[in-house]
Parts: structure tokens; sequence; C-alpha cells
């Protein structure tokens, strides 16, 4: 596993690997060169289709499929957006391909838009990523330049133009009709589906909205084959004719409690522990893990135990994680408490949450008010149950809510109060030694500050 | 036809209808609770009230395979085979997990809330909800902000239904109303020097499911349960709103739109709205009174003389021209018109004056505010061609009396607003028997002999006819002040009809003599009729 060669990072660390110059001389541009001269979009659609790739940005989409669902002769526009918001906490896979090659990722996207028969795409940045916003500024004028953008590209015919826009730092609009609504210039509250992007998107047009990652590994795929990227990764399962496998090489972002953080490729499927032992040179000063957040916060918690869970798109799932979601590794080491992890999540969704469905703003900002009440010695056994239900009923798995965000909010809730329960318990009963027993409803006092 | 099953209830809906699960449950009598779901708005579903299991019939097995996950009602389109389920307990559990999440944020100030009594939040908790408290409460606030002239916020009492800000933005077209901040820290705002300040700004308030959005003109005036409702039409412009007027022991308190698919829909104009305060001005003509000498002395008549005496005074005056307002009822100004004629034979019919301000206004969501500031010209001048040859118009008849062809004139008004300058008036006054029955003092009522009160559009009872032609009947929501007999009363009475004023008898009779009026007949439908469409099925 180890002997890995890097692909979508081949470039990190090369001199000056952002330019076009550098790009073409790895061999960049040359397979979307001879794709726009002798293939039909449809046969991009059907390469991307047979290399099994599923969209990086957290849901594992079939990537091919979900361009299939555009409609068919539709006079357009047919928009592509492309997803660099990247706000998943722990995640930061985008963030180097932007910075370090961006002409992969837009060769990605070109490749795209012409497979979907997209004129126009928009790349929706996160706020926070000045650098990326420079070099890929950098390098679209570049691909503009040497005709790779714009009217009539390499006198194939075919026209893209592709804009940067920079979003103001909220992380429902990495949520993709989130993002739309915020590229239409209204506020990111995601959209109710059906109908889905793909029928009715950006200014209600046909809309593909692809994760910065998936279009480097399109990218690749353009290049190396289909053979190469299927090679890589964990096949689908016979027994489950549902399932997509999991092809190819992922961008593992491994931080938190480890010796060596960083971003990682790897074949889909490697273990977290091989991850964290190996990548990651073990947990930081000789510690044992206590828990690890398999693909950003929220997929959840997995224990000590199920490290040698594969991170591919179907493992996390069989231990009770949300999915593989961006694959952002954070280890959470032995001295930490869980009591405070979860407070910190709690914080952030209802920091995040958009606010329209009524369980995720209530139930975010509840949790967040009950772990502060906890944290502050006056937590109750009951909140546990109480936690537990907030976490069970909120999101889009239960039905309750329009997005994913609300799911990523309660599998932290979930997994924590179920695989650390006994902490829990001992922690309330330790600070609250007077009070943990008791049921009567809590009195509507002034509420403890959160630090 | 498709057939939705609700609640194992087999429902048929028309082929082309587009109902959503809501809508067919409620023809099934099933209640599908909601906050913000409106129907005269977009689709957001985002309360998550509405939530429900479905599933679909196979047409052929008649097997039902039901969806895995909760649905919102709102959001979910009924079809041929859709089956709805809205009594699990897993829909039961999510109800009440939505009241108790709503509750949260909410400061349960009910005793103080103008809300109270026709809360949504409250029958839905009383409903749906749990007894029991699980939630760390806030500490009680209830947070006032102005947001416009007709409108305050309390922005704590706020669900978040933001059906007000689509209003805005889909129906008024003003945009004025937003959503600032994030989470459970939204709250509902405008943006600063921009208030909501439109025509159509009180329906927000009616949109309101809680006590968010209070009515200025309503605040702390009244609890709701002491408000007695009857159905009426707005009398402040030829569009008619259907209307619903509260009052309680012969005040009025509000007026809210009534829903009417033809008319207005599910709102009213701020004009119409507010447009109830004359009726309770103290400044009202509350007597009728006969002038006695020239020096402007005038006697008050009791009413049971007035039927007699008015009679005896315009008998022996000479020639007669009267003018039938656009402002009385259908059966008010067919009796106005038969007592004349009782009178003189020859008495001359002219419609009243027509007041008009401005011109029509539109908005996006399909509504109008017309210029023409009376709710039954078209009625007026459909009975007027019942007895007259050709339709004459106030400006006719203020000629006329200027050119002398009239010794006695009896004016219909009745309007809210001035309405008469002096020197219009001047002419009347060399009559020599005028009567005039209005609201409030005018130049025209001090030339008067017979000064009558008249009554306000909520005192009265019959027909209007709108300017799409549509009639609707209503009764007086209210009695009219002591003092006051309704027109409706007096001509009643000068009629010599026995027993008490009776719109419905008086329609029916105008419904007889008349081909174009003949869909007035039988009883009319709340939304009421269309002259024109049911004139070209009968005939
Ligand atoms: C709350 C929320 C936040 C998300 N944030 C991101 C993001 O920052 N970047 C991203 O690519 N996808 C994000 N997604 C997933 C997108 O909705 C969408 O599935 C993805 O962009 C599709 O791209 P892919 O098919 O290439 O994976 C988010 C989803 C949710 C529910
Ligand atoms: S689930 Fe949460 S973040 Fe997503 S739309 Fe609903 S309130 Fe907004």
């Amino acid at each position: 596993m180890t002997t890995f060669q890097p692909v979508l990072l081949e470039a990190v660390g090369v001199a000056g690997s952002h330019t076009l110059a550098s790009y073409r001389s790895r061999g960049g541009y040359a397979p979307l060169e001879r794709m726009l001269k002798e293939k039909q979009p449809v046969d991009v659609i059907e390469l991307v289709k047979s290399s099994g790739l599923r969209g990086r940005g957290g849901a594992g989409f079939p990537t091919g499929l979900k361009w299939t669902f555009l409609p068919k002769d539709h006079p357009g526009p047919i928009y592509l957006c492309i997803n660099a918001d990247e706000s998943e906490p722990g995640t930061f896979n985008n963030r180097i391909l932007m910075e370090d090659d961006p002409h992969q990722v837009i060769e990605g996207i070109i490749l795209s838009a012409y497979a979907t028969r997209a004129t126009t795409a928009y790349l929706y940045l996160r706020y926070e990523y000045p650098q990326c916003w420079d070099r890929l500024q950098g390098a679209i004028d570049e691909a503009y330049a040497a005709g790779l953008l714009g009217k009539n590209i390499q006198g194939s015919g075919f026209s893209l133009d592709l804009y940067l826009h920079r979003g103001a730092a909220a992380y429902i609009c990495g949520e993709e009709t989130g993002l739309i609504e915020s590229l239409e210039g209204k506020r990111a509250w995601p959209r109710i589906k059906p109908p889905f992007p793909a029928i009715e998107g950006l200014f209600r047009k046909p809309t593909v909205v692809n994760n910065i990652e998936t279009m480097a590994c399109v990218a690749q795929i353009a290049r190396r084959g289909v053979e190469w990227f299927r090679s890589i990764g964990v096949p689908s399962d016979p027994n489950n004719p549902r399932d997509p496998g999991s092809y190819g090489p992922k961008l593992y972002c491994l931080s938190g409690h480890v010796e060596r953080p960083g971003c990682y490729e790897a074949p889909l499927g490697i273990t977290a522990r091989q991850l964290i032992d190996g990548q990651g040179g073990g947990v930081w000063k000789g510690r044992k893990a206590k828990a690890v957040i398999p693909g950003g916060i929220s997929m959840g918690l997995m224990t000590e135990a199920e490290l040698d869970t594969p991170l591919d798109f179907a493992g996390p799932g069989k231990v009770g994680c949300l999915g593989l979601g961006t694959a952002a590794v954070v280890v959470i080491d032995e001295t930490v408490s869980i009591v405070d992890f979860l407070h910190n999540s709690c914080r952030f969704f209802a920091h995040e949450s958009c606010g329209q469905c009524t369980p995720c703003r209530e139930g975010t900002a509840w949790s967040l008010r009950m772990l502060e009440r906890i944290r502050a010695g006056k937590g109750r056994l009951k909140d546990l149950d109480l936690l537990a239900e907030i976490g069970n009923t909120m999101g889009m798995m239960p039905g309750s809510t329009i997005c994913g965000l609300a799911d990523g909010a309660a599998w932290p809730i979930k997994n924590a109060i179920k695989k650390f329960r006994g902490e829990f318990e001992d922690y309330i009963k330790r600070t609250n030694p007077s009070g943990w027993m008791v049921t009567d409803p809590v009195p509507a006092l002034p509420i403890v500050g959160a630090h | 036809m498709p057939t939705v099953i609700v609640d194992g209830k087999d429902i048929e809906i028309g082929a082309h209808e587009r109902l959503n699960c809501i809508e067919v449950a409620r023809r099934a009598g099933v209640e599908i609770p909601h906050y913000c779901w409106h129907p005269g708005l977009s689709v957001v579903a985002s309360c998550r009230m509405c939530l429900i299991e479905t599933g679909t019939r196979d047409a052929a097995t008649g097997k039902i395979t039901m969806m895995p996950k909760l649905v919102p009602g709102c959001q979910t389109p009924a079809k041929d085979g859709t089956v709805i389920v809205t009594d699990t307990a897993l829909v039961k559990d999510s109800r009440a997990r939505v009241e108790e999440s709503l509750l949260i944020d909410h400061p349960i100030d009910c005793s103080i809330c103008d809300k109270a009594g026709e809360c949504l939040l409250q029958d839905y908790h009383f409903e749906h909800g749990q007894a029991e408290r699980r939630t760390d409460l806030n500490p009680f606030h209830s947070r006032r902000r102005d947001v416009g002239p007709t409108v305050t916020l309390f922005v704590d009492r706020c669900i978040m239904c933001t059906r007000c800000v689509r209003f805005t933005r889909e129906v008024s077209g003003t945009s004025e109303l937003m959503v600032i901040n994030r989470g459970s820290k939204e709250e509902i705002a405008v943006f600063p020097g921009f208030p909501l300040d439109n025509k159509l700004s009180g329906n927000v308030v009616d949109l309101c499911p809680v006590g968010a959005l209070g009515d200025k003109d309503f605040l702390y005036q009244q609890r709701v349960w002491f408000l007695k409702r009857e159905s009426n039409v707005c009398g402040g412009c030829s569009a008619g709103c259907s209307i619903v007027t509260e009052h309680n022991q012969d005040t009025v308190y509000r007026l809210k739109p009534r829903e009417n698919p033809h008319v207005n829909k599910w709102w009213m104009c701020d004009d119409g709205r507010y447009g109830w305060h004359h009726l309770h001005d103290p400044a009202r003509l509350l007597s009728a009174g006969r002038l006695v000498s020239t020096n402007d002395d005038r006697e008050t008549v009791e009413w049971s003389d007035v039927t007699t005496r008015l009679r005896q005074d315009l008998s022996g005056a000479g020639r007669l021209a009267v003018a039938v307002s656009p402002m009385l009822t259908l059966e008010e100004a067919w009796m106005l018109c038969a007592v004349a004629r009782s009178i003189d034979q020859q008495a001359a019919l002219f419609v009243g004056h027509v007041p008009v301000s401005g011109s029509d206004e539109s908005f996006p969501g399909g509504f109008t505010i017309r210029a023409e500031k009376c709710p039954n010209r078209i009625g007026v001048e459909a009975v007027v061609a019942l007895f007259e040859p050709e339709i004459r118009g106030w400006n006719d008849l203020v000629r006329a009396v200027g050119a002398g062809e009239y010794d006695a004139a009896w004016i219909t008004a009745g309007y809210p607003h001035a309405w008469i300058d002096d020197t219009t008036a001047a002419p009347f006054g060399r009559l020599r028997s005028l009567v005039v029955q209005d609201l409030f003092e005018s130049p025209l009522t001090k030339l008067a002999t017979w000064r009558l009160p008249a009554a306000g559009f909520a005192e009265r009872a019959g027909t209007w006819v709108n300017v799409a032609h549509r009639a609707q009947t209503f009764a007086a929501a209210v009695r009219a002040p002591a003092g006051v007999w309704p027109e409706g009363r007096l001509y009643w009475n000068m009629l010599g009809r026995r027993g008490l004023y009776d719109p419905a008898a008086v329609r029916r009779q105008i419904a007889e003599s008349s081909a174009a009026l003949a869909a007035l007949g039988g009883d009319l439908p709340a939304v009421g009729v269309d002259l024109r469409v049911d004139q070209l099925a009968s005939s």
C-alpha cells in the first residue's frame, strides 16, 4: 500500500506545478485535446460511467450516472457547477488540488462540461481560500490564453466559459442546492427536491454539481484510462447488486492527534488504522486513539476497535457511521473528553444550520444548549436519551429535513452517545452529583456560557 | 378518476387536478397540520409540521408499498394510487417533536399575545404536542420590532415559516421583509430605511400562523374569542373583496379577507382592511332631521313618522329626481327606485356619484385595487336599467338640477369620505325639497330639507355586484348606531311591506322581474355568482 504512486497529487512538491507549462510537461491537456477531436460527449459520459467514478464531494454518487440525468436534447443552457466550498471540518483535499495543480482540475472541468454539453461553468470557491483563488484565476487566464477555455476550444467547435465565484464563508453553501441559490445571489437555503439540479438547477436550468476532486479524477481517467482507474480500490460487492464499488485513488485528509498530519493519496479501501499508522506515523505522543472521525465530522465516530474498517464508500457505514464523506480522517486521542468533542461538534452545526427546517434549526441549537449545560455541571442522565432522540429523528434519513446537514449534525451525536455512553454517564454523575438523576423540566434560566 | 387513499379511505380527485397531500387529505376530512405551506405562496416545505407517511397502491394488484421515510405533505403531489397515512405513531411523534422544537425559542407569552385563541402554535400544540416539557427553554423574551406603519413584529414569537417574506416577494412584489442571521438566531427584519410599507401589508398579519406579526390597528384592542364573525364584502372599491367583519357588541374591531378564488383569493388591501373606522366616527349623522324654518333649524323626526311625512313632502313637491348611490345594495337600490316611482310616476332615476381615485393598482400576485371607490356601480346600473330606458349618472343629474328641470331631489350617498364641494351642491339649494341620505355632514346636507343618516357598509344587508359582475350577498355584521335606520329598512317600510326588511325576498322579486338578474333568484354561494356567466348558461 505504501508503494502507491500518487496520481492526483503527483504535482505536489514540483516547482511551479501550478503553471500550464508544468502541467503540460506532465502530459496534461493532451487527453482533453484528443477527446475533443475523437470523442462525442456521450463517449465521455460512457467513459466516466464505466470507470465507476463516484463523486468525491461527500455523497459518493456515481458521476457518470448523475450526468445522464440531464434532459436529452435540451436547448440549453446547461450549467456545470464545481463545488469548492470545502467546509467540512477536517477536509482540505480540494485546497491542495487547487493550489498545487489547478490545471488538472480545469482539464477535468472542460472534459466534464464537454460531456454534459455545458457551455458555462462556475467554480464556487470557499471564502477562506485566497491562495486557491489566485492560483485558479492564474490558471484560468492561462487556459483562456492557450485556447483551452473560451470560444471554439482547440478548433473543436466546443466553447466553455469558466467563472470563479467566491463564497462568503458558510458551510451550507457546499450543499449543492444551497450553492446554486448562493450563486444566484440569494440566501443559501437548500432547495426542496425534486426537482433535482439535473432537471432544474442554476437559473432554473439543468445543472450538474461536482466536487473539485471529482474533476481531477475525470482528468486522470481521460489520461490513464478506465482500466487503470478500476484497477485501484474496492470492487463492487457481488452479493449486493446495488453497490457500485469504490474505484480509484482517493485523497485522505489526515489530521488531529497524529504524528504526520497531511493530505495523502491512497487507493480507496485503505483502513483507518493503515492510514494513521502508515502515512500518519501513528497517534501522536505515543498515545492511543480514543475515536476517529472517518470522513469529516458529519460522518460520526469510529472507536479504536473499529479502526480496521476500510475507508471506502461502504466501509464506515458498516460500523454505524454515516459514510465515507470527504474522507477527512480526524484522530482524537485518549486524553480528549468525548463530552468536549460532542460539544464542539454541536456548536459547529448549530452555527452552520441554515435555519430553514424546524428539526435542524431547533435540534442543533437544542443539542448545543444541552451540551453546554452538561459541560457546566448541570447534566442529567435523561439528557443522553434526549440527545439520542434528536440524533435519531433529525435529518434526511428519517425524512425530517430538506438537506443533509441535519444528518451530519445528527451522526456525531448518535455515534457519541451510542459508542461512548459510559463516558457521558460518568461525566454527568461526577460533575452533577446532586442532580444527575433529576427528570423534572429544566428551569428556564439564563443559559450558561459556552466557554 | 384518479384515486388517492387517505388513512384507508378512497378519495377521487379530478383527472387534471394538481393537489398536494394536504389538500387531498382535507377532502377526506383529515387535517394535516402545517405552518409554512399556504395555497397562495410557493412551497418551501421547511416547517416540517406536515410530515406524513406515503406510499403507492399498485393499480393491478392493489398491493401497497410504503416509503421508508416521512415526507412533507405540502411538497408531495397526490396522484392516482398515492397512499397517505397521517395517523401512525411515527407521524404523531414527528408532529410532537416539531411542536416541542418550535417552543424552544418561543416566549410562550400567550397571556399578552394578540394571537392567543387563533394561534396555530397553540392549537397544534394542544392537538399534536406533548404535555411534558423536555427542552431547555430560553428565558422569556418578547422583543418588539417595528417593521412598518401597519405591522409590528414580536421577534421571539416567530417560528420562521417565512410566509410573510414570501408574500412580499411573490404577491405584493415589494420584498421588504427578509430573514436575517442564521440557524436558531434567524429573525424576520426589514432593511434599515425600507419599512414594510405597501398597500397589501396587512395580509402578512393574516398569514402569520403565530403571534409574531401584529396588526397595529388591532393590537391589544380585543381578545379574539370575544369577536363574532360575519361574512361580508368590502365596500372600499369595486373589487368587492370577500371579507369577514369581526365585531363585538356592534363595534367592529377588524376586517379580514375571506377566501374567494374568483375575487380576492386570500388577500385584501390595507385601504379596505383599515377602512372601517368611519363606522364609529362620532361625527356620523345619527338622526333623521327635517328643516322647520329657513334659518337652518331642524326638528328630529321619529323614524315611524319619517316614512309618512317624507312621502307627503315629496308628493307635493313636483318633479322628482333621485340619485341611487353605488354604495347601496342591489335590494336597497331597487326599493328606492320603487319608492320614488310610487311617489312620482315620472321620477327620474340617476346612478349616484361614483367616486374614483387614481387608477387601478395591480400587484404581481394577481391582486388589483380598483380606482372606483364604491362597491356596487354595476349593480345599481342594472337596477336603474329596470326602471329607466337609459342610464344617466351623477353629472347628468347635477346639470339637470342646475337647469331647473326638477323641483325635488332625493340624493342617496353613504360615502365614507368627503365627496361634494359647495359649488357642486349650490344648485340643489334652489329645489323645493331636497332629501339627502349620507353618513356625514356635507355641503349638500346643509341645504337639505330632509337630512337622513345612511348606514355604513357593515350595517347593510343585501347584494353588491363588483367590477367583474360578480354578485355577492351578505348580512349586516353589526347594527347601525342608535338613531339610524339603514336604507333598506326605511325603503321597506315606505313600500308598506310587513315585518322586518328581508333582502332575500326583495332579491327574489328582482330576479323574477329581470332576465339579466335572474341568477340572483336562489341562495347565492359564499363566493357569489358571476352574473354574465349564469346569464349565458340560462339563455
Ligand atoms: C451540508 C452539506 C455540505 C456540503 N458541502 C460540500 C462541499 O463543501 N464540497 C462538496 O464538494 N460537496 C459538499 N456537499 C455535497 C454536495 O451536496 C454534492 O453532493 C457534491 O458537491 C456533489 O459532487 P460530487 O458528485 O462530485 O461528489 C455538501 C453536502 C451537504 C449536505
Ligand atoms: S437540514 Fe438544516 S441546513 Fe439543511 S436545509 Fe434544513 S435547516 Fe437548512
